[in-house]
């Protein structure tokens, strides 16, 4: 029983798999392709960056300023907050109104905490 | 499906954390100058009520939020002191925030979800909630340790206190994901009915996974061999920030080991027997042997605590009732006499700068006569000097250990506690034997002197009070064996 | 069946080697990049077993957003990776001799499998019928209601990382010019232009 039931849902993604099997086979067709049947004759002004561009081949380590950081981690805590909202928003029909308070409660906590950045400037970037 | 839960037992906790999220409304919403100082005092108010509020709910047993949250006498105990701790831990801090440049008013709000989260691990029922009050705890921790961003230390005792955290939760974590996989359940109460009826003889994997995570909890009380991080870090943190460390988080992860052993493990005693010993033993003997080549007090009272927690474990190898209550009396006896402790060093402040080097005491007793009585009292109780509050931690420990048939275990435990009472004695020696040094900076301020003199003259006649909180004990540990 | 079986192969096979590539590619910009296969491949293997909603966090919130981060402080730590690696032949033998510690212990747990016998009633209780109920649904209807206390907790500990994060990192620069909405809208004309009559030839 269980295992039929799996059966339906994979196959609802089979299409997912085989989309993904051609784009790897395309894509890896016409990076072979172009490897193999194009002229290919370099010289070093065919290789350099144009005019202003980075260094195809360089360290890519440059130090970036930590704010960026600060930019990335605040992102990753609402991103978090947003992947609780998924199941809530397919269940809310379940979980009647005690679900519906429960989330509202859970989005005030994170109201204070942002409350809290936009007041210290966090957000802003000078 | 959608009635609500019991929430009624975790009103403290829901009020701290409501006034914590207050707090921080009024921190950034007060004039800059304002926010710090009066977000400080707000804190340590707010905390007050909660002891109160812990206090009131003190019914016996009873669980909410559908099994995962249980307040009992013991939960209530570990909550009181860990409370007290940390409000201690902001009080002596009012100072050297203000000196040292810390001072925001996000560390008192960092400190009262701290404690929030070690209330919710006291109060755990499920491997779950374990968890989740551990990273609370843990994550607020781990910040406050950095605080002092410009000190090259302080950075770096954050950064290495996070790095070895975050592996420790990781073991603990697997070892929960073990139990969880072989138990077929998180909840304390179905496990401890699983596992109870089995005469010790559990499954392998639920075996391995208490030993993980046990090694988890072990780096969170610093036991070794997971103790590597508690000298750096104590000795980078900011002083106050390691007062807190030493006091609070340490009792709530004893709390937290107490009560996963004997509720939903207490089946399998002679499993985890073997472990909590070896732990134990190498604990206390590292404590001892290691701090004699100390020359940095924050660094000699992180390898103290180490010995300490070496101590307690003794009382929690005995798995017996009686250990419990020696490991509760212990924990109380250690809170006071560390607190006082840390009251001490952070008087020693010269022309305007924190020192840190043991030398710096050299002659104390001329300079500061009141300080040296003070820490003297303090060394002596930590050695565990008869008739002062020290000896009657180990005492009730070792005695629970002879009567659970330990020998070994307690006769290393009064050896090792021998070796340890001479790096305790050293510091005395140089307080009252050395030449002496430049004075240090006067005054030291009016909460610094309360805490030290209530601290010291509680170790000095603990005996009056012994039988209050040894009754205290009793109940609570009592409370974890009724189920 | 069989495609599901060779699905499954694929995934595991691609998760394993692009986790070996993690720890072992020399520029760690090439081991987060194997990181993220790794993660896809991880998500494939979730849905492989009935847990979709799993496979998407991981691919939004890991892949999405961990990793970047990643990213990020690969690049913002700057790390010469050629003196990194110098110690480490010196820590192999250790390593490997707890490698085979864990292997051992892992065998050993798998010659004496034992489940407790009251864990299948346990464990067959919170979870509703695949066929009724999808996976993400059934999450949601216990972790909202039933988990509330976790869930707020989870909440908090959000709160701490934001306020840590902001903390560490955040500082206040000294000079810098901000834009202030507020006072932009005030401003009146009285307050800028100031008309002055000139008589010609004599100057302001």
């Amino acid at each position: 029983m269980a295992v039929l039931n799996m059966e339906g849902l994979l196959r609802e993604y089979l299409p997912i798999l085989i989309f993904l099997a051609l784009a790897i086979g395309i894509s890896g067709a016409m990076f072979v392709a172009s490897m193999v049947l194009a002229n290919q004759r370099p010289d070093s002004e065919k290789l350099s960056a144009y005019e202003c561009g980075f260094e195809a081949f360089d360290d890519a380590r440059g130090r970036f300023d930590v704010r960026f950081y600060l930019v990335a981690i605040l992102f990753i805590i609402f991103d978090l907050e947003v992947a609780f909202l998924f199941p809530w928003a397919i269940s809310l029909g379940d979980i009647g109104v005690f679900g519906f308070w429960s989330m509202v409660m859970f989005l005030g906590i994170l109201t204070i905490g942002f409350v809290y950045e936009w007041r210290k400037g966090a957000l802003e970037w000078e | 499906m959608t009635e609500m839960p019991i929430i009624l037992p975790a009103i403290p906790e829901i009020f701290l954390a409501i006034c914590g999220m207050g707090l921080m409304m009024v921190g950034v919403f007060a004039s800059k100058e304002r926010a710090s100082s009066l977000v400080s005092i707000l804190s340590i108010l707010v905390l007050i009520v909660t002891i109160f509020l812990v206090v009131m709910m003190n019914k016996g047993e009873a669980l909410a939020f559908n099994g995962l949250f249980v307040t009992d006498h013991f939960a209530v105990y570990m909550k009181l002191l860990v409370l007290i701790g940390s409000t201690v831990a902001l009080i002596m801090s009012d100072g050297f925030v203000k000196r040292e440049n810390m001072d925001r008013f996000e560390f008192p709000i960092l400190i009262v979800f701290a404690c929030v989260g070690m209330m919710m691990m006291v109060s755990a029922n499920d491997l779950i909630s374990l968890y989740i009050g551990l990273e609370l705890q843990s994550l607020s921790l781990y910040v406050l340790a950095a605080m002092q961003r410009d000190n090259l230390r302080s950075t770096e005792a954050g950064l290495k206190y996070f790095v070895l955290g975050a592996l420790s939760s990781g073991l603990l974590l697997y070892g929960c994901s073990m139990i969880y996989g072989f138990a077929g359940t998180t909840s304390f109460t179905t496990l401890a009915a699983e596992l109870g009826g089995h005469d010790g003889h559990g499954s392998v994997g639920v075996v391995v996974g208490i030993v993980f995570l046990c090694a988890g909890l072990a780096f969170k009380i610093s036991a070794v061999p997971f103790h590597m991080w508690a000298p750096d870090v104590y000795e980078g943190a900011p002083t106050p920030v390691t007062a807190f460390f030493a006091v609070a988080p340490k009792v709530a992860a004893i709390a937290l080991f107490l009560r996963v052993l004997m509720e939903p493990f207490g089946g399998l005693v002679d499993e985890w027997r073997q472990v909590i010993i070896a732990i134990s033993i190498a604990s206390m003997l590292l404590g001892a042997f290691a701090a004699i080549a100390q020359t940095n007090i924050k660094r000699l009272m992180a390898y103290s605590s180490i010995g300490h927690v070496g101590y307690a474990l003794v009382g929690i190898a005995a798995g017996t009732e009686a250990g419990v209550r020696g490991v509760l009396l212990y924990m109380t006896i250690y809170l006071v006499m560390t607190v006082g402790t840390f009251a001490c060093i952070l008087c020693m402040r010269r022309n305007g700068q924190m020192v840190e080097n043991i030398d710096d005491l050299s002659g104390l007793s001329k300079t500061h006569p009141k300080i040296a009585l003070a820490l003297m009292i303090f060394m002596f109780s930590l050695a565990g000097v008869p008739p002062l509050a020290g000896f009657f931690g180990k005492l009730y420990v070792f005695l629970a250990a002879i009567e659970a048939e330990l020998f070994t275990l307690a006769i290393i435990g009064v050896l090792s506690s021998v070796v340890g009472s001479f790096y305790y004695l050293r510091i005395i020696k140089i307080m009252y034997f050395d030449d002496e040094r430049d004075a240090f900076d006067m005054p030291v301020g009016r909460s610094l002197s309360a805490i030290m003199t209530i601290t010291s003259v509680a170790t000095v006649l603990f005996f009056i009070i012994l039988t209050p909180v040894l009754d205290g004990a009793s109940l609570a540990a009592a409370s974890l064996f009724s189920g | 069946m069989i495609i599901q079986g060779l699905a499954f192969y694929l995934f595991a096979f691609v998760a394993v080697a692009a986790g070996v590539m993690v720890i072992s590619s020399r520029n760690p910009v090439h081991s987060v990049l194997f990181l993220i296969l790794a993660f896809f491949n991880a998500a494939g293997l979730f849905v492989l077993m009935g847990a979709e909603f799993l496979a998407m966090i991981l691919v939004i919130v890991y892949v999405g957003a961990v990793a970047v981060l990643f990213l990020f402080v690969v690049m913002m730590l700057d790390i010469n990776y050629v003196e990194m690696r110098e110690g480490v032949l010196q820590y192999l033998p250790i390593g490997a001799l707890i490698g085979i510690v864990l292997l051992a212990e892992l065998a050993v747990i798998g010659g004496s499998w034992v489940v407790l016998p009251l864990s299948e009633a346990a464990s067959a209780m919170p979870t509703p019928p695949i066929d009724q109920v999808t996976n993400t649904n059934a999450l949601g209807r216990l972790v909202y209601t039933h988990y509330i206390y976790l869930f707020q907790a989870a909440g908090l500990i959000l709160l701490v990382a934001m306020i840590g994060a902001i903390v560490l990192t955040l500082r206040d620069r000294e000079g810098v010019r901000r834009q202030r909405i507020s006072d932009q809208v005030d401003r009146k004309v009285a307050d800028t232009i100031e008309i002055v009559k000139v008589v010609p030839g004599s100057g302001v």
